[in-house]
């Protein structure tokens, strides 16, 4: 075979001078003196590392705009998620404690420290950073000769000096789904007209997507009253395990059902994602993993021994969340727990406080059929202070717990506030509740055909969606007015209700306070209501200031009032009433609950700290370890003082009074 | 004569990479030589299943360390098939824009690699500062000079930078009109054409032993056999480029099809330049966040055609986070290991560095 084109090339006698050109050609490759930075150069020319006319003048060159260099790290930005750390595939990343940094809700006290013997300068964790607070610079040279300075924890600014910023994220190099995945809503034209739930839940497939944006860093657990193990359970939804899910949940919380519904979610306050999107959905997640765990998986979770028995018994008064969860931590310790509640139904607030739209009472029975299920005894129909005293649960248990809530409603002293047609959120959401179960007629329901409703807390949207609900029922359409002393941007009520409400045709009067219920030969006209200046003063207290000038009637028949709830201690009755003491409407507590003096007394919830569902069932668990602590020390030391007195009997026994024992004579004989 | 033992490399000037030679030699002769390869990264295939699919990308560049792109382009192929993805069209065209710029490179660092073995160094600082010129344009399109990690699973990492175009035309320019300057010093060299005609044989009997693909193959067959002509990635079927082609394979025509290819390659990016339409440059391969990002259960290979051969990944997924099995097949494993050990014994010492050089061996893809 032969090579068909390589021929010697033709050649010339004057082919070599083509060199010459060369000699006034620009070099094109980087001299060393425009590599190094006047520091470099200043560090190696003290240490004589380099020659010196190398580095006579140090002019670096630019680095193009998304240069991958050193990282800088905005502490006032970041969270310490340790997400940079979770996907660094060098591992180079390790997240360090920072107890110095203050303790805020949604952060995390650490922070970031990159081994640069091991960073590839990949800038995944600049895309996936949740914050946005770790970039990366321009800058790319770094000597030193000792090996430790090369784990660095990135500040603001590079080597103390703010540096040009490199490679940045961009929405198409971020890693992190923000977007939150569409929950589906009845739609408001068809679900005023019934109490159908309002939110439908996640689908197996949706609930998967969701829980696939979750980072798993852990700051929504701080942030939750009861520690529930979120990013475990989100991970258990992604995984497709339910059973494990369930088994995480129901560590931390046993009302999930409830909470995934209308729990107040701190956690997705908190959580990482919000800081740049939308946040995980939390709590309609949990939702998904009690209502698509069926109930032979809770027999199989149920069934397992969670404990021995201790022959010790603790009364409850109260079926609401506090009690309810106080009442399964106690069960699942060994105790015999007995539950009492004055309405027919358990539940509490969750039964008679929430709408049935937003907290369906299936969900409700499904997570209290649990708590029953491992032995917690629930008397319904029985009040304490009226059925059974406080006396007599003192004398049968060795320990007494306090749930029983606010249940009263409050009302404005305003003029005309007196009237038959003006009522309190609480006496008529119980009634709404007993409505939606059918145990109350449409007629039995006193709801005009236009209604103001004052409160800007998540209770009077209940109040006044309940309404619409009623009103289209009873008279075809609906007339809903909302006044509120907060703006939007202070509303206290959540950003859903608010959404929804007007969704639902509630208009929405914010800014205003009211003055007076209007009332005409015995009929309601409407509320008189005054532009509120503010609402807080200086130091942040409630102290309201009205422009007497702006007046404005809100036209309306009935006026309901959600301003708050109120307790009722009537039944704490005599022997103890002067040991307890109150402040703000509350019971007065150590941080468990237990009341000082009455060491057998705990309280919880509304009546100790409020606000809201799952706050009462972080009550539960102190107040369950705490009853545990006491009964447990009240045995010992009763265990102790048995045993003393058996020592005693004892000695006794064996060794009796010398002065009683016959005399021995000692005889040689 | 006693049979004696060298080593070539790792540390050598006409060694391409932490590789080794073996050598034994009677004389000037080589009687027996192997290829001990495990001195860079190595063991690849068995961390990628350590490391979740979006993370594999700081990984994977560095199986072939002067052209690392095929390796991201391979690896996200191999998962686009998986995973059914459709990505945007102008995404083709900046990989193609990528993966030719790193042909040149690596072609230019094979051919400057000639400079080591036959003395001739001008001859590799000129194609090392042309290389260099291609690093400072991918460091403006990525972010890096060497290891890119911008072709990525669903397109490209971001968009080319301002200006880019500009930079590119430029260079091209310059390149092709330094192409004669090559020839001139390289492989139309007299004192160089000495050491490279008619040695350093590569029979077709051999390729088809071995199983030789790329510059081997052409250079021996006679046959256009080039995955972007035969099995088409990206948008090659939508540009014009010959595959140079002989049938006689010499340590010249092998080098003289490197520097064909890179005219080729010139021409592929200024088409590029031209057809490139506007718009997105990357989906997301699904919903969530980045590290549980999955890929349907099956298995996919994905080849490309890279400087050196036919280089392809073998992918088995489980349907988790990270691939479950990788196997590489490496362009240069046949010649470099088993050629090394076959045919490289009859030729004569100073042959050894060229024969590893203009053969086209990269020891990691090896040894991964």
């Amino acid at each position: 075979m032969e090579n068909r084109d390589h021929k010697y090339p033709k050649s010339s006698i004057f082919k070599p001078l083509r060199v010459l050109k060369y000699l006034f050609k620009k070099p094109v490759s980087h001299p060393m003196n425009r590599i190094f930075t006047q520091k470099n150069a200043d560090y190696l020319n003290q240490n004589n590392l380099l020659l010196k006319n190398h580095l006579k003048d140090s002019s670096p060159r630019t680095a193009p705009d998304n240069l991958r260099g050193f990282h800088v790290n905005d502490w006032e930005k970041c969270i310490g998620c340790a997400t940079c750390e979770d996907i660094c595939p060098t591992q180079a990343i390790e997240m360090v404690p920072r107890h110095d940094l203050p303790l805020e809700a949604g952060k995390l006290q650490q922070r970031p420290v990159i081994d640069y013997g091991r960073c590839c300068f990949c800038a995944l964790c600049v895309d996936t950073c949740t914050t946005g607070s770790l970039q990366m610079t321009k800058e790319y040279v770094f000597g030193d000769s000792n090996p430790e300075s090369f784990k660095l924890m990135p500040i603001e600014t590079w080597q103390n000096e703010d540096v040009a910023l490199g490679y940045q994220k961009t929405e198409v190099t971020d890693l992190l789904d923000l977007k939150r995945v569409d929950m589906e809503h009845i739609q408001p034209s068809e679900r005023i007209k019934s109490y159908i739930e309002v939110v439908r839940g996640y689908s197996k497939e949706f609930a998967k997507q969701e829980a696939a944006r979750c980072v798993e860093c852990g700051v929504c657990t701080s942030s939750c009253p009861v520690q529930m193990h979120i990013p475990d359970y989100i991970k258990a939804i992604w995984e497709d395990d339910i059973e494990g899910g369930l088994k995480i949940v129901y560590e931390t919380n046993p009302l999930p059902g409830v909470c995934g519904r209308v729990c107040t979610h701190n956690c997705e306050t908190a959580c990482a994602i919000a800081v740049r999107g939308e946040a995980i959905a939390i709590r309609w997640l949990k939702r998904y993993i009690i209502d698509s765990a069926p109930d032979e998986m809770y027999e199989k979770i149920f069934n397992e021994p969670v404990s021995e028995v201790i022959d010790a018994r603790v009364a409850i008064a109260g079926s609401g969340p506090s009690s309810l969860s106080t009442a399964y931590y106690l069960r699942s310790l060994g105790y015999h727990v007995d539950v009492f509640e004055k309405n027919e139904r358990p539940g509490g607030v969750m039964s008679y406080g929430a709408p049935e739209y937003r907290l369906p009472d299936e969900a409700v029975e499904k997570d209290i059929r649990f708590i029953q299920k491992i032995g917690v005894n629930i008397h319904t129909s029985t009040e304490v202070g009226k059925d059974i005293t406080l006396d007599k649960l003192h004398q049968d248990y060795d320990a007494v717990f306090l749930g029983t809530g606010f249940f009263t409603a409050r009302k404005l002293n305003i003029p005309g506030s007196d009237h038959k047609d003006v009522m309190g959120a609480m006496d008529f959401l119980p009634l709404t509740r007993d409505f939606a179960r059918g145990n109350l007629k449409l007629d039995d329901l006193n709801v005009k055909p236009s209604v103001v409703v004052v409160g800007g807390g998540d209770v009077a949207f209940d109040v006044a969606r309940n309404v619409t609900r009623i009103q289209i029922q009873k008279y075809g359409k609906a007339d809903v007015k909302l006044t509120a002393l907060e703006s939007l941007d202070i509303l206290p009520g959540s950003d859903d209700e608010y959404i929804e409400g007007n969704e639902e045709g509630i208009s929405c009067f914010l800014g205003y306070g009211p003055q007076e219920v209007v009332i005409e030969n015995g009929i309601i006209k409407g509320l008189k209501v005054h532009k509120c200046l503010r609402v807080f003063d200086e130091n942040g207290r409630f102290n309201p200031v009205f422009d007497h000038d702006q007046e404005t009637i809100l036209e309306g028949e009935q006026v309901f009032f959600s301003v708050g709830q109120a307790p009722d201690y009537t039944y704490i009755s005599d022997p103890f009433k002067d040991q307890v003491t109150y402040e703000r409407g509350k019971i007065k507590a150590n941080e468990s609950g237990q009341i000082k003096g009455l060491d057998w007394l705990f309280v919880g919830g509304d009546i100790f700290r409020g606000p809201d569902i799952i706050t009462a069932v972080s009550d539960g668990h102190r107040a369950a370890v705490a009853i545990d602590d006491y009964l447990y020390n009240k045995a010992k030391k009763k265990e102790l003082n048995d045993y003393v007195n058996e020592i005693r009997e004892a000695v006794k026994f064996n060794n009796p009074d010398l002065s009683l024992r016959p005399e021995r004579k000692r005889t040689l004989k | 004569m006693k049979e004696m033992k060298l080593f070539l490399g790792p540390q050598h000037p006409g060694m391409h990479g932490n590789a080794s030679v073996h050598l034994f030699v009677d004389g000037d002769i080589i009687k027996r030589s192997y290829l001990l390869p495990g001195m860079l990264h190595r063991g690849f295939e068995k961390q990628m299943e350590r490391k979740l699919w979006v993370n594999n990308i700081a990984l994977i560049p560095r199986v072939c360390v002067p052209e690392p792109d095929i390796n991201e382009m391979s690896f996200a192929c191999a998962a686009e098939k998986l995973l059914k993805l459709e990505i945007p069209e102008r995404a083709h065209w900046i990989r193609m824009i990528i993966l030719e710029l790193a042909r040149i490179s690596a072609h230019l660092m094979a051919y400057g690699g000639l400079g080591g073995p036959t003395g001739n160094y001008t001859l590799m600082y000129h194609a090392h500062v042309d290389r260099n010129l291609i690093l400072d344009i991918f460091e403006k399109i990525t972010g890096a000079r060497v290891y890119h990690q911008y072709i990525v699973i669903g397109g490209v990492r971001m968009d080319l930078p301002q200006g880019i175009d500009k930079d590119i035309r430029d260079f091209l320019d310059g390149l092709e009109s330094r192409i004669g300057e090559y020839r001139d010093l390289g492989i139309d060299s007299a004192s160089i054409i000495k050491r490279i005609k008619d040695t350093i044989m590569l029979p077709e009997s051999v390729v088809w032993e071995l199983g030789v693909t790329g510059i081997g193959m052409r250079s021996a067959t006679d046959k256009p056999y080039d995955l972007r002509k035969v099995m088409p990635y990206a948008r090659y079927d939508q540009v014009e480029f010959d595959v140079p082609t002989s049938n006689y394979s010499d340590a010249r025509a092998r080098l003289d099809i490197k520097i064909k290819e890179v005219v080729q390659s010139i021409r592929i990016i200024r088409q590029c330049l031209d057809k490139m339409p506007e718009g997105e440059v990357r989906v997301k391969p699904g919903r969530g966040q980045s590290m549980r990002w999955t890929v349907p259960k099956g298995y996919v290979y994905a080849p490309v055609e890279s400087s050196r051969g036919e280089f392809g990944y073998y992918m088995v997924s489980n349907g988790g986070t990270s691939p479950w099995r990788v196997g590489v097949r490496g362009a240069s494993y046949p010649q470099g290991l088993l050629g090394v050990e076959k045919y490289l014994p009859g030729t004569r010492i100073d042959d050894a560095a060229l024969w590893i050089d203009t053969m086209g061996i990269c020891s990691p893809e090896i040894d991964r």
